[in-house]
């Protein structure tokens, strides 16, 4: 369908392009501009159902008949409403100004008539060809033209787009990157017509035409806005795309509104009271109908009705509407706002928490959206990415076995000193760490085995190798793992320098060597292990092979059954200890087992069907009969605290799923080294099957399983089985959780998820996972992320968290109630597109156990309290009507109506709000338990909201009957009766204010400063406004305005009126207290014994159960790996050109990017001290096209 | 110092504040706080409960009804709203003195000056002396605002529905009838007759009414409602005050006058009195009625059995609600082992 929809671009021709009247390169987030700003943005406002309501109320107070309240008591709160939001929507407005008015602002070259000039980029059009530099960042969507560098290539940094930090590599179309410079660049008058503007990032297709010929074009051809040109002098590009049709513009946005679940509660809540509301209404009314019948229309004489209202239906009609004034501070309007300003307090404490900072990233927590505080006290499943938010990605090569001895063990101590290879080996990599001297020692003393084990480390790998200056060596291997593994042999003495198609060179002890590279044989998941054959300088033969013990061990000569014995052993210490691990062996072979079976290598690649099992037969052949040299272990580097987190989280009941992209291999690992996975469990089911009846079929025999392998099965009923949507699962006892011998864990694939994910799966596949412990998917495409986090949402009623760093967790980020994106690991993608972001994955236990609880505990006693006040307050109206002839005649004073809810009553709830905390924050780090009230919504619930409001309807009947009981007799003692209006108005209200005061004193649990101003300050500023408003100065003044002049002095003087507001407030007061103190003792929370141990007996108890260990057997070969390296590498297919490629950086630059990169690093690591800066060297091929293998550097983040 | 300033740059500030540390006071429902609590505050509530219930039976009242309902009663006759001007006499005895001082209070009962559109029905300017008030009054003294073009003064129904019944009491002493005085002085708000209601500045007082008319219900106009005391007519005749202040209530009792004065400034003395009431203001239509109450007040106000018991009631729950707290305690203590 796009195709009858085209875009038509000219280069050079802006009179030709303006027809078709594309955006321009201006582009524009800002909402409002000076004069728009007010319609606009009230407009915006009054689509606020609330907002609307008030307005609707204000005008009926219009109405005389109505009115039963002057029109200030709606529209100064309203106003106050308006005018905060407003400021907060004006002040995000002005900043988004500033970055669109910098954004727009910065320069560019565009090349007009032949001249370079230099161009806003709003100024640029479509059908301009600009030129960029080194490190510019890329002004509109472009299609390169030409570029600096050899074949028109040019390098781009996408970390701002999609949040990949690697390099990548874009190519003109040939024709046009031979044109070169400006001259022929500005006769250059090619047409393009492609697709209309979308937002897929890694797709454009399109056709230039130029000089009667086509020439289709790619995303390869493309330069998107948001990327930064990387190690490429400069480069010409064809506006395409400009400001809003970018992709970059056409991807943000859109952000779906996150709710809480507290805030679709409280919308339930608000239509409930407003037909409470309702009610109260129509019960009034037909009170005011029965009564003007009955007495008021023999009331006449004294009271006529109005001559247009002269029916007692149409008076009773007018009366609903007045009650409807009168009633709505049963849903006043302050409660949206008040909640606003609690959650943003909330925000501001995530963003000042220290414990959040991270010192080497430099980064604080952020709470990017301010609406979901609470839900953090919510949460019950956790989505985690793995790469990058579990482990740092980073490896580091930890212990070693080598003919049966272990090295590597850690220096105990404070202060382990980390070996210094620089005296022994000037090409040593500084940034390598290891502590165990005695392995260096050995390699020193010249232990045969030791050396032969880092030749084989330095030799059996497909990393290639960039050597600027003599010495200064840079490694890009395809994994983190196997570059850990030869900068381990580097630094131990043997260098590995240099490859060529046929050989390797490295420096072994300072002698510099060169071995022939006979044959590679590839990795792949089947085989997990790869081999090398090459011949050394005496002509000897020798085959390397590394891989999983698994799959080496057995391939061993029988006389290395002892050492293996030991080996063993050693894998087995280091699989405990979480790391990944690696057999070597080695083989020689002589000359004609080397002919032969070359031979049938040939014959095997040759093979037109079956070539790849013909090789792996051919492979396998070769592979026997090995000797055993040791084993490595690779630590894949968990973020700090991980495995204490996971244990924190899931001991308060949070259930953590991992969705990786990664292995199975490797997601277990990382399972068992983070404490996810232990040998604990009863089993770890696997479920990989590649089609619909096999994963079926596995999913039916998990959950067979697990009901017979239960040992009481009574107690495993927990686990939901066969009823589609399963009810959440009541609170187990937290015993009867460590009843259950059977601990589960699933391991699911991706290709089965697909399965297990569609319609008539989806339930089997949520029950079981759900009643394992632990749930790692592997393998899963970020859609699948979202997919697995929408089902739960979908079925089980539950928080979802989801935590991720990369580009590939946006979707499951955006899916969950809350996201949170790593920050400072890979690109800002993530970030961009979370609720929170901080460094570390442990600040999520801060996070969730600290911050989310506090916020859902604050939240629920604001919102228990404020529809309690609000209540109070209200309903002593309803009461009054009976009394009162349903004449919507109001209890108070008019301005005490107006200010009870913003001034009187707002800030002792708001610092409770913001505030309040029952226990304080290392305990409930101590005690997860304490976080279950959250999930299971025990805090604010319906059943909890009834109780407020009915513990206000209590109040307000006190509060209005004890009064009249007492004033209606009584007398001052100068004999002038109580029970004139305005006394009686003033005895209640002062009753409300200390009531409502007292409640919340009971309510609030933690007593700053800050609470005593604002509850004594409140009570303070009630008799002091009251006074004044009171006052005969005010009344000279404005006599028409201030009725009740006098009546505070006199009131507030007599006895009796401080006797009846005390027996108010004892009545309302005392069975709260006693109610309490009753449920305290009977039915302690757990935060009452908490705050209890903490309080009275400052006892300290240590948790149970945290850093239990265990480990098994676990082996695999771990590597991020691909297959096809190998033959890239012995075909010389990837030497050339990015040999070429690397050649022409070093003689033309001379300092080239990897250089400068390097630079940064180093003066940064000097700034920042320790900075995490590990360059991680990577390769991949680029487009099928090009088959080149290019090398980018993987760097974590710099502050440029 | 680069490296130190560069990783303080985003440091959060460690403040008690920003922490959320700040010293805090974390009170607790403890049964060592709770359990006394309660007893103290039973044991003053039934302290203080003994006190009002003493205090108030020592108060005397004296109610006497004449509407008229009745045909006994000897205001039956009035009680017909054709009547005019009809003068009716109560009679009562006191078997004991009444101690003084002794207020005079008439009640209504059944009458809404608390409706909403009654209440709001006066023009707050002109009762503050405000002429221009008295030419144009406020749109909210409908459908009392004007006669015919001529705009009444004070405007309004509650002015207008003014009470006007009016009240001798004597003692009859040996068949001989002896005034008792009443004091109509100070029976108002001090706020409401020094600074709310105000005559306009105009002497005589009558000019400032020129060209306005009394409400319908009045028989006389503001300026001549009290012939014996000038000061005491306009907006700040002190019946008219007393009327103005509205009551809360449908019941409700306002001050008529006091005895302070003479022989009765001690009480009235036991004996047989009488009450001469000029019955000019119909209630029946309304089914409302009037009562004429005497009453003395203490420290407290007036008689009043319902705090007292109110406080009893509340003082005893108190204790024993902390009994049953101390049992149940005593029984299911706070875990404190864990």
């Amino acid at each position: 369908p796009y195709l009858c929809e085209e875009r038509r671009v000219r280069a050079n021709d802006r009179e030709y392009n303006e027809k078709f009247q594309y955006a321009s390169n201006c582009i524009m987030t800002s909402k409002y501009n000076i004069i728009t700003f007010l319609p606009v943005n009230l407009f915006e406002q009054f689509q606020e159902v609330a907002n609307t309501y008030f307005l609707f109320l204000l005008i009926l107070q219009l109405i005389p008949q109505i009115s039963s309240l002057s029109w200030f008591t709606t529209i100064v709160p309203l106003a106050l409403v308006l005018t905060i939001t407003a400021v907060k929507d004006a002040t995000d407005d002005y900043f988004r100004h500033k970055s669109d008015n910098q954004v727009n602002n910065r320069q560019s070259q565009v090349l007009i008539r032949g001249l370079l000039q230099n161009e806003k980029w709003m100024n640029v059009r479509v059908g301009d060809i600009i030129k960029l530099e080194n490190n510019q960042f890329v002004a509109a969507d472009l299609l390169l033209l030409s570029s600096s560098e050899p074949h028109g290539l040019c390098y781009i940094e996408t970390a701002e787009l999609d949040g990949e930090t690697n390099m990548k590599v874009r190519q003109s179309v040939s024709v046009t990157s031979e044109l070169g410079d400006q001259n022929n660049l500005s006769s250059f008058n090619g047409e393009v017509v492609c697709e209309p503007p979308n937002n897929k990032l890694d797709r454009f297709c399109g056709t230039l035409y130029w000089r009667d010929k086509k020439y289709t074009l790619t995303n390869q051809n493309m330069l998107l806005r948001g990327c930064v040109l990387r190690n490429t002098e400069a480069c010409y590009g064809l506006v395409i795309f400009a400001g809003p049709d970018t992709k970059l513009m056409q991807n943000s946005g859109r952000t779906k509104f996150k709710r809480t679940s507290i805030d679709r509660l409280m919308n339930t809540l608000v239509l409930w009271i407003f037909g409470f509301l309702v009610c109260m209404g129509v019960i009034l009314a037909i009170g005011n109908a029965v009564w003007e019948r009955e007495v008021g229309s023999l009331f006449q004489s004294y009271l006529p009705w109005d001559p247009p209202v002269d029916n007692f239906l149409f008076n009773a009609f007018l009366s609903f509407w007045s009650y409807v004034i009168i009633l709505n501070t049963v849903v006043p309007i302050s409660l949206y706002v008040s909640v606003e300003v609690i959650r943003l307090g909330h925000s501001y404490f995530i963003n000042w928490d220290q414990h959040m900072f991270c010192s080497q990233c430099n980064t604080a927590a952020e709470a990017r959206t301010t609406t979901l505080n609470e839900e953090l006290g919510q949460v019950e499943y956790i989505f985690s990415d793995k790469t990058g938010t579990l482990t740092q990605n980073i490896m580091s090569f930890n212990k070693c076995s080598i003919n049966g001895q272990t090295f590597g063990k850690y220096p105990l101590g404070p202060q382990p000193k980390r070996l210094d290879f620089t005296p022994f080996n000037p090409l040593a990599d500084l940034d390598f760490c290891f502590y165990d001297d005695t392995l260096l020692e050995s390699v020193k003393v010249g232990d045969l085995h030791t050396q032969e084990f880092f030749r084989l480390l330095s030799l059996c790998h497909t990393v290639m190798s960039e050597e600027k200056s003599e010495g200064e060596l840079v490694y890009k291997a395809q994994s983190p793992d196997e570059g850990a593994l030869v900068t381990a042999a580097r630094n131990f003495g043997f260098v590995f320098r240099s490859r060529t198609p046929g050989t390797i060179s490295t420096t072994e002890m300072g002698r510099p060597a060169t071995y022939t590279l006979l044959a590679i044989l590839d990795f792949n998941n089947i085989r997990k292990r790869m081999s090398v054959i090459v011949r050394n300088a005496e002509g000897r033969i020798r085959l390397y092979c590394k891989g999983a013990d698994t799959v080496l061990l057995e391939r061993l000569h029988p006389c290395n059954q002892e050492l293996t014995n030991i080996t063993s052993d050693h894998l087995n210490e280091y699989a405990a200890d979480g790391l990944r691990t690696l057999a070597l062996a080695y083989r020689d072979l002589t000359e004609d087992e080397w002919e032969a079976w070359s031979e049938s290598h040939r014959c095997a690649d040759k093979a037109t069907d079956c070539r790849e099992d013909r090789l792996a037969a051919a492979y396998e052949q070769i592979e026997q009969d090995m000797m055993l040299l040791g084993a490595t272990a690779i630590e894949d580097k968990l973020q700090e605290g991980v495995p204490e987190t996971i244990a924190v989280l899931s001991l308060a009941n949070i259930k953590i799923w991992v969705l990786t992209g990664d292995k199975q291999e490797t997601a277990v690992n990382i399972g068992y080294s983070c404490k996810m996975l232990t040998d604990d469990m009863t089993e770890v089911f696997i479920i990989s099957g590649h089609t619909v009846q096999s994963v079926r079929q596995e999913l039916r025999s998990v959950s067979l399983t697990g009901r017979t392998a239960a040992c009481p099965p009574s107690s495993w009923s927990t686990l939901p089985c066969p009823p589609p949507p399963p009810p959440p699962p009541p609170p187990p006892p937290s015993n009867l959780m460590d009843n259950i011998s059977g601990e589960f864990a699933l391991i699911i694939n991706g290709h089965s998820l697909a399965h297990a994910l569609e319609a008539d799966m989806e339930t089997e596949f949520l029950s079981t996972a759900c009643a394992c412990k632990a749930v790692i998917c592997c393998r899963v495409t970020p859609l699948q992320k979202a997919q697995v986090v929408e089902l739960i949402k979908k079925h089980k009623k539950a928080v979802t968290l989801a935590i991720g760093d990369g580009a590939n967790d946006v979707s499951m980020i955006k899916s969950a109630h809350i996201g949170v994106g790593i920050s400072g690991q890979e690109g800002i993608q993530a970030v961009l597109a979370s609720d929170y972001s901080f460094s570390q994955f442990r600040f999520l236990q801060r996070l969730l156990l600290v911050h989310g609880r506090w916020s859902y505990l604050r939240m629920c006693r604001f919102l228990c309290y404020f529809f309690y006040k609000n209540f109070a307050f209200t309903m002593v109206h309803f009461w009054f009507g009976f009394f009162c002839g349903f004449s919507a005649q109001t209890v108070y004073d008019q301005y005490f109506i107006t200010l009870y809810n913003i001034v009187y009553t707002s800030l002792p709830v708001l610092a409770m709000g913001i505030f309040d905390q029952d226990v304080p924050d290392h305990r409930s780090l101590e005690y997860p338990k304490l976080y279950e009230p959250g999930q299971l919504n025990l805090l604010f619930n319906k059943k909890e909201f009834f109780i407020c409001i009915a513990q206000g309807i209590y109040t307000s009947v006190v509060l209005f009957f004890v009064p009249y009981a007492v004033l209606s007799d009584a007398s001052q003692s100068n004999g002038v009766p109580l029970a004139d209006y305005q006394t009686f108005a003033v005895t209640t209200a002062t009753a409300l204010v200390i009531v409502v005061s007292v409640q919340i004193a009971l309510d609030t649990g933690f007593w700053t400063v800050i609470n005593h101003v604002c509850v004594w300050g409140s009570l303070g500023s009630y008799f002091t406004i009251m006074f004044a408003l009171h006052s005969q100065s005010l009344f000279r003044i404005f006599p028409n305005q201030f009725h009740f002049v006098g009546s505070a002095q006199s009131t507030l003087l007599q006895p009796v009126v401080w006797l009846t507001i005390a027996l108010a407030t004892a009545i309302c007061i005392v069975p709260v207290l006693a109610f309490r103190f009753l449920k305290l003792d009977l039915k302690p929370q757990l935060s009452d014994t908490v705050r209890y141990t903490q309080l009275v007996r400052q006892k300290k108890r240590k948790p149970g159960r945290l850093g239990a260990r265990g480990g098994s057997r676990r082996s695999g070969y771990a590597f991020a790996h691909q297959e096809g390296f190998g033959e890239l590498i012995t075909s010389g297919k990837n030497m050339r050109l990015s040999s070429m490629a690397l050649a022409s950086f070093a003689s033309r630059h001379s300092s080239g990017w990897i250089d400068t990169l390097r630079r940064k690093k180093h003066t940064s690591a000097q700034h920042l001290g320790g900075v995490q800066s590990s360059t991680q060297l990577c390769l991949w091929v680029s487009s099928s096209t090009l088959k080149l293998l290019l090398c980018s550097g993987r760097l974590t983040r710099y502050t440029y | 110092m680069v490296k130190q300033e560069k990783e303080f740059v985003n440091r959060p500030d460690n403040t008690a504040f920003t922490q959320q540390r700040l010293p805090a006071w974390q009170p607790m429902l403890s049964a060592g706080i709770i359990i006394p609590g309660f007893v103290l505050i039973g044991l003053a509530f039934i302290g203080i409960g003994v006190a009002l219930f003493v205090t108030s039976q020592s108060i005397q009242v004296l109610e006497v009804d004449y509407t008229g309902v009745e045909q006994s009663s000897p205001c039956f006759k009035c009680s017909d709203p054709d009547v005019k001007n009809c003068v009716c006499k109560m009679e009562f005895n006191i078997d004991s003195l009444f101690k003084g001082p002794v207020f005079f209070y008439y009640g209504l009962s059944n009458y809404f000056q608390n409706y909403r559109g009654y209440g709001v029905s006066k023009d707050p300017n002109q009762l503050s002396g405000d002429l221009d008030s008295f030419k144009v009054p406020s749109d909210s003294c409908a459908p009392y605002e004007y006669v015919g073009k001529t705009p009444i003064v004070p405007c309004g129904s509650v002015a207008n529905s003014m009470f006007n019944d009016s009240f001798k009491l004597y003692q009859i002493v040996s068949g001989a009838k002896i005034q008792v005085t009443l004091d109509g002085k100070g029976i108002a708000w001090w706020t409401d007759y020094n600074v709310k209601y105000r005559n306009p500045s105009v002497t005589p007082l009558k000019n400032a009414f020129n060209g306005t008319v009394k409400p319908t219900f009045w028989s006389k106009p503001a300026y001549e409602l009290d012939p014996t005391d000038p000061a005491n007519n306009g907006f700040i005749n002190q019946d008219f005050l007393v009327w103005m202040r509205r009551a809360a209530l449908p019941n409700f009792r306002k001050l008529y006058r006091r005895i302070t004065e003479g022989d009765y400034a001690k009480g009235l003395p036991a004996g047989n009195y009488s009450l001469e009431i000029a019955y000019n203001y119909p209630v029946l239509s309304f089914d409302g009625r009037k009562k004429v109450v005497l009453s003395n007040v203490s420290w407290m106000g007036g008689k009043n059995e319902f705090l007292g018991i109110a406080y009893l009631v509340i003082g005893s729950m108190c204790v024993v609600m902390s009994i049953v707290m101390l049992i149940v305690y005593a029984k299911f203590k706070f875990p404190e082992e864990e």
